[in-house]
Parts: C-alpha cells; sequence; structure tokens
C-alpha cells in the first residue's frame, strides 16, 4: 500500500550523502592532475599494448601503524587484457584486497600509503610514484572512474552498504548521480537488477533494509550495484562466498554475459579454486604482499611451480576426499611487519636451500605467460621493469 | 535414538513481521524458518545446506535465542531453550556459541582484538585476572593463525579473513559445548581452511563439542559433518547420514544442488552436468503451495501443488519431504 509514507525521513530527495564513493572522504588526494599527465606505461612483456586494460606495475601499499609498517602490498605487477577474467588467489592476509582497492584508490590513507608504483587504465595513468615523481589523478577524476569504468563488489558487503537506508536508495543513488536517471527510474530499474541476481520478490527486498536480508542477498545487492553502470574493469573480491552453489552459478553466469556483452575485464578475488577454474583465463598467486606465480588457467592446475601454490592446490578438499584430516601447508603466514629476509615462503618450503634464506627470488620466466618468484624452478631470469626503473632492485 | 542428542529441535518456527503503513501495521509474515525439526547427537557435526536466504541463519540464530522463537522447541543437553528465564539463559551462554555469518558487523571495531576475545572470559570468571587473559587470549588466537602482536590492532586493520578467524577465537574462548558455525570458513583460502577445520575437529575429538556447521561449501560438508540437513525456503526437505545424503540424494532439490557444485577440473568449465533448475526462486514471504519446491521440480504432479508432503522417514535415519520420494 502506501509503503512509502514510512520512509519521509530516510528518501530526501537531496540527500546524496549516501553514495559510495561518498564514504571515501579519507583518500589520497593529491591532485596535480593538472600539471602533467604522464603518458601511460609500457606495456608488460610480449602483449600488444592496445590489448591491456589494466597494467600494475611496482605497486606498494603500506599501512603506518604503532606496531609498525605493515607492507600490506609490496611491489606487485600484473596486468588484465580487454575482456579477460584474472584471478587473484592467496592466504588470508596477503594483501588481495589491499591491492585491489589501491587500483579503485579505496585505501583508507592515511594510515594506508602508497608508496609506489604505476597503475594504467585503458591508456590512461591514474598513478606514478617513485623516487622523483608522486602523480595522482584527482579524487574527483577518480570518483567518476569508479563510478562509470571501474565497479567494485566488496568483500564485505555491510562495509558498504549503509545499514539506515533502505535498499531502492542505495542502488539508486548512484544510477541518479551518474546516469542522470530520474528517482522513479531509477526505482524501477533497482528492482530489475534484483531480479537480474535472482533475489525473490524484489519489489518487497527494495524497500527492506539491509539488516533483514540474509548474507547472500546482501552479497547480490552488492552485485546488482556493480553490474549496474556496466563497467569496463569489475573487480570483484569474495563476491560469492555467501552463495549457495546455485545462486552462485547463476551470477557468474552473469558477470561472463557482462563480459561477452560489452569486453568487461574482471579481476575475481576469491578463495575457491573450484570457481576460479570455471571463470578464469588467466591466476595471479600473491604471498606475504608478493605475487609469486602467475600462470594460465590450464598450467595452474596441471603444473603448479611455487612450492605455496603447490601447497595451495594439494589443500582443497573435494567431493572424494575421503581422508580424515586436511593437507595444510605447515607453518603460518609471516607477519607483514616483519618479514623474513630471502624469499617470505622460505620458513615454510620444503624446497627452501640457502640462497632462499637470504636473496629474494626474481621472477622466471616459464613460458610466455607463466612466471614464477622462487629460485628453485627453473627457467629464463627476468628482471622486471619496476625493479629497474623504481628502486634498482630488491631491498634487503 | 534421542538419548545421546545434545540439541533436540521440534517443529521450530520463526516468522518475520512484514510492516508497512505510517502505522507500521503488520501485512504479512516472512516465513524464514517454518517447522524444522531435528537433532543433533553430542560431539557430532551436522551439516546444513541450503540456497541463500531459505533459512540457515535464521535457524541457528532461533536454537540460541538470539532471536525470539514463532513456535516449536529447542531442547539443549535437556533444558528447554525457549522457557528458559533470563539468569539461567545468561549462564548457558558460555556452553552454546556463534560464528557469525558477517565478522564485519559481529565485532565491536572500537575494542582491540584482546578484549574481543577475552571480554567473556572475564565476565564469567573464567580467568583470574587480566595478565592471565592475555595469555588465553594469545594461545587461541595463535591456535587460529593470528600473531600475539596482532592481539593490539582493531577489527579493521584486519583482512576479512583475518577478521573470521577473530570471531572463531572469541567463540573457542570460553570453552563451549556447541557452536553454530554460520559460514564460519568460507572467507579463508584453503590451506588456513583446512587448519581451522582440523581445529574444530580436534576440539571436538579431544572436549566433545557439537556443531552445526552452516556452509554453502559442499565439499567441506562432506569433510566435517556427520549428519547433513538440507533446507529449501524454510522447509528441512531432507535429513540424513552424510553418506546417505551424498550418496545417494533422493529429494529433487537435494540432486540440482548437488550438481550444481562447481568442478575444480578446468575441462569441465561452463556447467556441464549441472541440473539447471527452472523457474525463479520463491520468497518466503510468499511461499509455495504444497510443496514448496513445485514451482521448480522436474517430477512436480497435481498432488505437489497442493498438500504439503510430510517428512517421512524412507530408511532409519533419512528423511525426505517428496511425495514421490519412493520413485526417484
Ligand atoms: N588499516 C589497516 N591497518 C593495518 N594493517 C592492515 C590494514 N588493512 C589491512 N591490513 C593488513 O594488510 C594485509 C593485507 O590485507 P588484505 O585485506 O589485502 O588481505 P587479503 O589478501 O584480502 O586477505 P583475505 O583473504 O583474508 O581477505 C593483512 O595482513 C592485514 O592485516
Ligand atoms: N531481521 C529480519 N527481519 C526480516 N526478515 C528477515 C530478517 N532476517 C532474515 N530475514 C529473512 O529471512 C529469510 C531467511 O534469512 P536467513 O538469513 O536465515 O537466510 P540464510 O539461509 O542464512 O541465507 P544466506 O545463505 O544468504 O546467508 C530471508 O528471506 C531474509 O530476508
Ligand atoms: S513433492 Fe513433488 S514437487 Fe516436491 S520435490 Fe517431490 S516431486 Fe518435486
Ligand atoms: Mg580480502
Ligand atoms: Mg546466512
Amino acid at each position: 500500500m502506501n509503503e512509502n509514507l514510512n520512509s519521509i525521513n530516510s528518501e530526501n530527495a537531496n540527500d546524496v550523502t549516501n553514495d559510495i564513493n561518498n564514504d571515501l572522504s579519507n583518500v589520497d588526494d593529491v591532485d596535480i592532475g593538472a600539471m602533467m599527465v604522464p603518458e601511460s606505461g609500457m606495456p608488460t612483456v610480449g602483449q600488444k599494448k592496445e590489448d591491456i586494460l589494466l597494467d600494475v606495475k611496482g605497486l606498494k601499499t603500506f599501512f603506518y601503524t604503532s606496531n609498525g609498517t605493515v607492507r600490506a602490498v609490496n611491489d606487485v605487477d600484473f596486468y588484465v587484457r580487454k575482456g579477460e577474467t584474472l584471478g587473484l588467489v592467496g592466504e588470508s592476509g596477503c594483501g588481495k584486497s589491499i591491492s585491489s582497492m589501491s587500483l579503485a584508490r579505496i585505501v583508507e590513507t592515511p594510515p594506508g600509503k602508497f608508496e609506489g608504483g604505476e597503475i594504467t587504465l585503458d591508456g590512461r595513468c591514474l598513478m606514478r610514484i617513485n623516487e622523483d615523481e608522486r602523480f595522482l589523478i584527482s579524487e574527483k577524476e577518480m570518483r567518476s572512474i569508479r563510478g562509470n569504468e571501474i565497479s567494485y563488489i566488496f568483500q564485505e558487503p555491510m562495509t558498504s552498504l549503509n545499514p539506515v537506508f533502505k535498499i531502492s536508495k542505495q542502488i539508486s543513488e548512484p544510477m541518479i548521480l551518474h546516469r542522470g536517471m530520474s528517482k522513479k527510474e531509477a526505482h524501477k530499474e533497482s528492482i530489475r537488477l534484483l531480479e537480474l541476481v535472482k533475489i525473490p520478490n524484489p519489489e518487497r527486498i527494495v524497500n527492506e533494509y539491509p539488516f533483514r536480508l540474509s548474507g547472500g542477498m546482501r552479497q547480490r545487492v552488492m552485485i546488482a550495484m556493480a553490474l549496474a553502470c556496466e563497467p569496463k574493469l569489475l573487480i570483484a573480491d569474495e563476491p560469492t562466498t555467501a552463495l549457495d552453489v546455485t545462486v552462485q552459478a547463476q551470477v557468474l553466469d552473469l558477470m561472463n554475459e557482462l563480459k561477452e556483452r560489452i569486453n568487461t575485464s574482471i579481476v575475481f578475488i576469491t578463495h575457491d579454486l573450484g570457481v576460479i577454474a570455471e571463470m578464469c583465463d588467466r591466476v595471479v598467486v600473491m604471498y606475504a604482499g608478493k605475487v609469486v606465480e602467475s600462470s594460465p588457467i590450464e598450467d595452474l592446475f596441471s603444473s603448479p611451480q611455487h612450492p605455496y601454490t603447490q601447497g595451495l592446490i594439494s589443500s582443497k578438499p573435494d567431493l572424494v576426499t575421503t581422508e580424515k584430516r586436511l593437507n595444510v601447508i605447515p607453518g603460518s603466514v609471516p607477519d607483514l611487519t616483519d618479514l623474513p629476509p630471502g624469499c617470505p615462503f622460505h620458513p615454510r618450503c620444503y624446497k627452501a636451500s640457502e640462497r632462499c634464506k637470504v636473496e629474494f627470488p626474481p621472477s622466471h620466466r616459464l613460458t610466455d605467460e607463466h612466471l614464477v618468484s622462487c629460485w628453485e624452478c627453473k627457467g629464463e631470469e627476468i628482471v622486471s621493469v619496476s625493479e629497474t626503473t623504481l628502486e634498482g632492485g630488491e631491498p634487503a | 535414538m534421542n538419548d545421546t542428542a545434545l540439541l533436540e529441535v521440534k517443529n521450530l518456527k520463526k516468522y518475520f513481521p512484514i510492516q508497512a503503513g505510517i502505522i507500521r501495521r503488520t501485512v504479512g509474515h516472512v516465513k524464514a524458518v517454518d517447522g524444522l525439526t531435528f537433532n543433533i547427537k553430542r560431539g557430532k557435526t551436522m551439516g546444513l545446506v541450503g540456497e541463500s536466504g531459505c533459512g540457515k541463519s535464521t535457524t541457528g540464530r532461533t536454537l540460541l535465542r538470539l532471536l525470539k522463537a514463532t513456535e516449536g522447541s529447542v531442547t539443549f543437553d535437556g533444558n528447554d531453550m525457549l522457557a528458559m528465564d533470563r539468569s539461567k539463559l545468561r549462564a548457558f551462554r558460555t556452553r552454546m556459541q556463534i560464528i557469525f555469518q558477517d565478522p564485519y558487523s559481529s565485532l565491536n571495531p572500537r575494542l582491540p582484538v584482546s578484549e574481543i576475545v577475552g571480554e567473556a572470559m572475564m565476565q564469567h570468571k573464567m580467568v583470574k585476572n587480566k595478565r592471565e587473559m592475555k595469555e588465553r587470549v594469545n594461545e587461541i588466537i595463535s591456535k587460529c593463525g593470528l600473531f600475539a602482536e596482532q592481539a593490539l590492532r582493531y577489527p579493521h586493520q584486519f583482512s576479512g579473513g583475518q577478521r573470521q578467524r577473530i570471531c572463531i577465537a572469541r567463540a573457542l574462548a570460553v570453552n563451549p559445548e556447541f557452536i553454530v558455525c554460520d559460514e564460519a570458513v568460507s572467507a579463508l583460502d584453503v590451506s588456513i581452511q583446512s587448519q581451522i577445520i582440523n581445529l574444530l575437529k580436534d576440539l571436538q575429538d579431544e572436549m566433545g563439542l557439537t556443531y552445526l556447521f552452516i556452509s554453502h561449501d559442499l565439499s567441506v560438508v562432506k569433510f566435517i559433518s556427520d549428519d547433513v540437513g538440507v533446507m529449501y525456503v524454510g522447509h528441512l526437505v531432507e535429513y540424513g547420514s552424510r553418506d546417505k545424503i551424498f550418496a545417494n540424494p533422493i529429494h529433487p532439490y537435494t540432486k540440482a544442488l548437488l550438481s550444481a557444485a562447481p568442478s575444480f577440473d578446468p575441462a569441465a568449465r561452463g556447467g556441464k552436468g549441472r541440473i539447471v533448475m527452472e523457474g525463479d526462486v520463491p520468497s518466503p514471504a510468499n511461499p509455495p503451495s504444497g510443496c514448496r519446491f513445485h514451482t521448480r521440480c522436474p517430477h512436480v504432479e497435481p498432488i505437489c501443488k497442493e498438500t504439503v508432503p510430510e517428512n517421512r522417514e524412507l530408511e532409519p535415519g533419512h528423511f525426505v519431504m517428496c511425495h514421490k520420494a519412493e520413485s526417484l
């Protein structure tokens, strides 16, 4: 009936404070964009420049806390082609979310700080930080990029859903702001989007508050919001952790449909290797703030090279496991404020040699697209662009 | 069979009112949990699976009286949970714990981890002083794969999976007998997930812990559970031993659910072998008549649309809510 009446307080038309992007009031706001716009970075090895949508080189994001410096993202390189799905995997706390949040520039700064790296999106430089230069495009431009070109699905929906506003308001506002829809149109579109992500009875749910939704329903509200702006780059951080397999399959299909229809590129963070196998073209494996292996999907499962990747693949319980205990990688992830010297994985590695304990392993190329950072993996050694130009070698 | 049941649930219902209009008149109900009956034996694990929004979390919360049940009974170790007064309930709180699905909103952002995990130990006088509390906290969080130094940090300074482990540590801190694990390992990578699952299993072997393990990850559920319940729109449509459910699922919904599990093998990409369920997921605010699955069931017959199927015990301990169970 007259359901709108009970929401007078929250539906004030001028109140647009709820834009997710506005929640990010604390972001790094160095605006020198008007002064100089550096040309885009060199494409990564062997790739045609035009094919690359996103190129990240030497990215470093640290947190300065009273207990020391957390090196959450510590010299990370990767790229994503147009229309490609890149998987990002790695042990909990290794820096997957902070890496991708750095791309969209939604890391709180301070305590966080971008300490290095170059990010290029579709030929446009979003960030270039090295010894002589600190360039970040303005927060205003970044906001428009987040509304139009990059969509972000957060790992924990409640970090970005506002508990005091109805779902309809939360989905509508970016559409009113970025796509110039009227309130009425946006409300209608919200219902359609909820339907798309298979939420039953969307006409009712759109008028609910987030706390009255189940975990998976909240996650799907986030997904609906992210798909709405038809982005060039979709960053999906554990988007299906709360979804059952059937709904998960439907949501994955929806993402693939976007990829096929408008050639969206996807950065897909998940610990679910089954989903990785089904969705991704290439995979980047992280450990303690570093990329340790990157490979096409087929190689990752058939011939994982890095000892950490090998441990990861063999830990997975599957529907045919009959063992009493699950495999684990012995030891635990290092504290990112106090990283061991050499290869960060060496204290847990079955292959570790003396060299691994003192020297950080550079990337070795096994095949054109299969790179691994490990002294014990054979292949041609490559010196990455970032190491030479940004810092002249790995700090001890 | 009931002699050793630690938890007995009979005909449990939880309805949420739907309110509308300026005076917030109740215009209907979300029948989130609608008549659940099951037991969990001491020292055993029951897995609970089902589509998103089917009522799993609501079941867990209602059992622990974090939500008020609409109808039914819950007996824990011989005590009527739903009739208990507040002071008795408080004493029971340490015996029954929950690991919430959403760590972010269940952790107090203003407290450091040491307080979050240690608070209840202090409150219930399980430790003598703050120093002892700190020691206990460090011991528990390191079992969960965190560092003692991290105990001084606040929840927002952790990653998603680290926050989830803080919740696990908090639940384990008070030496409970029964834990509702609501998607407790779903944000964890496989290695830490395995470490936590092994920890839960060890505690079960050593101290006889009992779990209700809610998860959509079928391989994990299969690994950890003794019994498995399958929910669909507020009903428990199939319930039985793990081996029965996985090797010989009977209910058409269970079959579809199992067939949709993503395969670990990139060769099986593209959803080969999935039973794709047609039709929309019904809403618990307006559930279908008769069998709630009839709108999507490939075996539907006229009776399915009219009569709610009984919960029948097809074999000892294997319950199915389907008119055609025998012929499937
Ligand atoms: N605000 C902060 N202050 C200090 N440290 C932080 C902060 N935010 C994150 N970290 C640390 O940075 C590291 C990387 O975090 P991130 O969220 O990227 O991990 P993740 O790989 O996404 O892990 P998960 O799989 O558990 O979500 C973690 O060790 C975390 O403790
Ligand atoms: N506080 C509430 N008020 C009203 N409705 C609610 C409330 N909590 C849950 N519901 C509704 O009850 C139904 C069941 O929710 P529940 O959280 O139990 O689902 P679930 O099985 O845990 O799903 P998921 O796998 O997505 O977490 C949903 O339709 C939800 O919208
Ligand atoms: S009762 Fe009928 S509709 Fe329901 S699952 Fe069985 S066959 Fe299908
Ligand atoms: Mg994360
Ligand atoms: Mg839930």
